[in-house]
């Protein structure tokens, strides 16, 4: 067997067919350093200041406990909605030819563009106890602007665009024929809808959701305009930070933050391994 | 189950998909749609299927017309040229899917469900298989799985769309093999939609030869290899030289020989086309009436011989295809001058300037054939 190894398989790496994997893993590794890596281990090597009792102290506190529970759940309901209506928007946006659509389609991209603040002041007029929303709401018990179901609508605002823009291609690109498949075979068009069609999105619409949620937990602009801010009701956590700043209190700020990096981490990591999953089916 | 098409038209935007289509299928008959892309081949086969809407004409399966019933209903087969199988169900999933998706009331239990899944994937030699997914399946197996699926239904017919095109030549063929073997046991009324004619004669009972949203002829193998109606059938079916000529009476000339035309009573003056295919062009000997041909180009493919040659009289470039055995390594290089004779031919009356569709001669009979076992005999 060694004696027919040829003389090109013995060097030390094998040989590869696209050229630069060395140099642009060098270029990869040293960006991903600069920009993700070592400040996010600046914000680890500050709160470490703290020792582990201190650490635990600060982030234990309910002021801080409701800021973090409110900006994951804030979060993971909006994109929740999201990835419900967003599916029914990119869906209606693939299927259906309709006047204005290209008009539509472009507005989907506005989140993505508007500064944060201008969002945040608008749905804050749009949703206040006298505006032009707000006012049919509260009558009927709802308030939104200054509570927490504020902070969901404008996440619901911001991530709306993650959802679409990664579900859309994969409809549009979904073939036609598994869908005369199912037709054939006797299946109503829910049934195809809901056997063939969402498993084979599914992935991708997991992908829109976990955008939309790591959108949402670290969103500031808009939120800070319609949530009120009141301590322990509708404070989120990066507001936090920036308040515990502005009071010189680095290291519990950068507690709060290191929190929302391991959470945010952890739940990331499971979201994709579901994708994996989902995928490899 | 018996299908009658009655004046099936069909147009998107403004290409006529199909001009009127009128077919028979008998039930338990194995056709084949056989025609170039674009000849409404698989437009017909879509519009039995309920896929497609015709603008109108009218399909009966039985006695029942199919205008009514959504396609859904209509318990169809359908087998798809790239499989359409449900990548995230397994092959079990995906044979029973059809089964899984009707109403409680008329589903079977789940052992009953099991039980058919795993006969029909016996059936098709894919036991073992069902916890696969498509992914891990090559082609074949893909497209047998397909088969399985629209079996489950027990579909009053069997339609697949070019069900071999995607898969390599010896996959092709062996399955080919295996599908007319099912169709022998199983007994579904099939149509199948292919361009390749190879594949159609080999595996259908009747061929229905579509060119231009129009059936050109509809006939058992041999009919429409043999006595092709149209020269569109004579050219897709096995290739063809059209010589020109000049009919005169019960005679033609054609390359400088003179040729009986080829039916016992009828009688034609005028410019004709003489169809030929290359296999009919053999070498002459000195008695026989022939034409004088140069050899442009040898090519072997197995037991057959293809030349280009040159006829003298026309400066016409024509294909030769002979036995090998009639073929003289030495003798017949590029360069040489051989003798050839007209074994088989068809008469077509040319038409009016201009009209695509020259009109056969009635009763256009090959005669050549006859001749031939005599001379051998």
């Amino acid at each position: 067997m060694t004696a027919l190894t040829l003389p090109e398989a013995r060097g030390r790496s094998p040989r590869r067919v696209i050229p630069g994997f060395g140099l642009t893993l060098g270029i990869t590794i040293a960006y991903l350093s600069l920009i993700v890596l070592i400040p996010l281990a600046g914000v680890l090597l500050r709160s470490a200041g703290l020792g582990f009792d201190g650490f635990w102290h600060a982030v234990t506190s309910p002021r801080v406990l409701n800021a973090l529970k409110l900006s994951f759940g804030a979060a993971f309901f909006a994109a929740l909605f999201n990835a419900v209506f967003g599916l029914l928007v990119a869906w209606v946006f693939v299927r259906y030819p309709f006047p204005g659509k290209r008009v539509l389609d472009a507005a989907i991209d506005l989140p993505f563009a508007l500064p944060t603040a201008v969002a945040g002041i608008a749905l804050t007029a749009l949703y206040s106890g006298n505006g032009w929303i707000g006012q049919f709401l509260e009558p009927l018990g709802i308030k939104v602007a200054f509570s927490p179901v504020g902070v969901v609508v404008a996440l619901m605002f911001i991530g709306l665009p993650f959802v679409v823009r990664t579900v859309q291609p994969v409809l549009e690109e979904a073939e036609k024929e598994l869908e005369e498949a199912a037709a054939v075979l006797g299946a109503t068009r829910l049934q195809t809808v809901v056997r063939v069609i969402l498993p084979t999105i599914l992935p991708s619409l997991l992908t829109g959701f976990t955008l939309a949620f790591a959108r949402g937990v670290g969103e500031y602009g808009s939120v800070i305009f319609i949530a009120g801010n009141l301590p322990m009701v509708s404070e989120i956590a990066p507001l936090l930070i920036i308040i515990k700043l502005e009071e010189f209190d680095y290291a519990g700020a950068t507690a709060v933050a290191t929190a929302m990096l391991v959470i945010s981490f952890v739940m990331l990591l499971a979201i994709n391994l579901l994708q994996a999953w989902a995928r490899k089916k | 189950m018996q299908i009658q098409i009655r004046g099936i038209q069909k147009t998107f935007g403004s290409f006529q998909a199909l001009t009127g289509v009128d077919l028979d299928i008998e039930s338990g008959e194995l056709i084949a749609l056989l025609g170039p892309s674009g000849s409404g081949k698989t437009t017909l086969l879509r519009t039995i299927a309920g896929l497609e809407f015709a603008d109108s004409g009218r399909i009966l399966f039985g006695n029942e017309d199919t205008a009514g019933i959504p396609v859904r209903e209509r318990r169809v087969g359908f087998v798809f040229q790239h499989y359409a199988l449900f990548k995230h169900m397994t092959v079990f999933d995906n044979v029973a899917f059809g089964l899984q998706v009707r109403k409680a009331s008329e589903r079977p239990a789940k052992d009953a469900i099991r039980a058919k899944v795993l006969e029909l994937l016996d059936l098709v030699q894919l036991s073992g298989l069902d916890k696969r997914y498509p992914s891990q399946l090559s082609g074949g197996q893909k497209q047998r799985v397909a088969l399985a699926r629209a079996l489950a239904i027990e579909p009053r017919v069997l339609l697949l769309d070019e069900p071999f095109g995607a898969l390599d030549a010896k996959v092709r063929k062996d399955l080919r093999r295996w599908l007319r073997g099912l169709h022998d046991k199983t007994g579904y009324t099939t149509i199948f939609v292919t361009h390749d004619q190879e594949e159609a004669l080999e595996l259908a009972d009747r061929v229905v030869v579509m060119n231009r949203g129009r059936i050109e002829q509809v006939g058992s193998t041999d009919e429409v290899y043999e006595r092709p109606a149209t020269p569109f059938v004579f050219d897709f079916l096995g290739g063809v030289n059209v010589l020109p000529g000049i009919a005169r009476g019960r005679e033609i000339d054609v390359v400088g020989v003179s040729a009986p035309l080829p039916c016992g009573t009828c009688d034609h003056t005028g410019a004709v086309d003489i169809y030929v295919r290359p296999g009919d062009l053999r070498v002459a000997d000195a008695a026989q009436p022939s034409f004088e041909a140069e050899i442009l180009a040898v090519q072997r493919t197995g037991p057959i011989v293809r030349w280009d040659i040159r006829a003298r009289a026309l400066d016409q470039q024509l294909e030769v295809e002979i036995p090998h055995l009639h073929h003289d390594v030495k003798q017949h290089v590029p360069g040489q001058t051989v003798r050839l004779r007209l074994n088989q031919y068809s008469v077509f009356a040319r038409g009016a300037k201009g009209d695509a569709r020259p009109k056969a001669l009635p009763d256009t009979v090959l005669i050549g054939r006859e001749r031939e076992r005599g001379r051998l005999g």
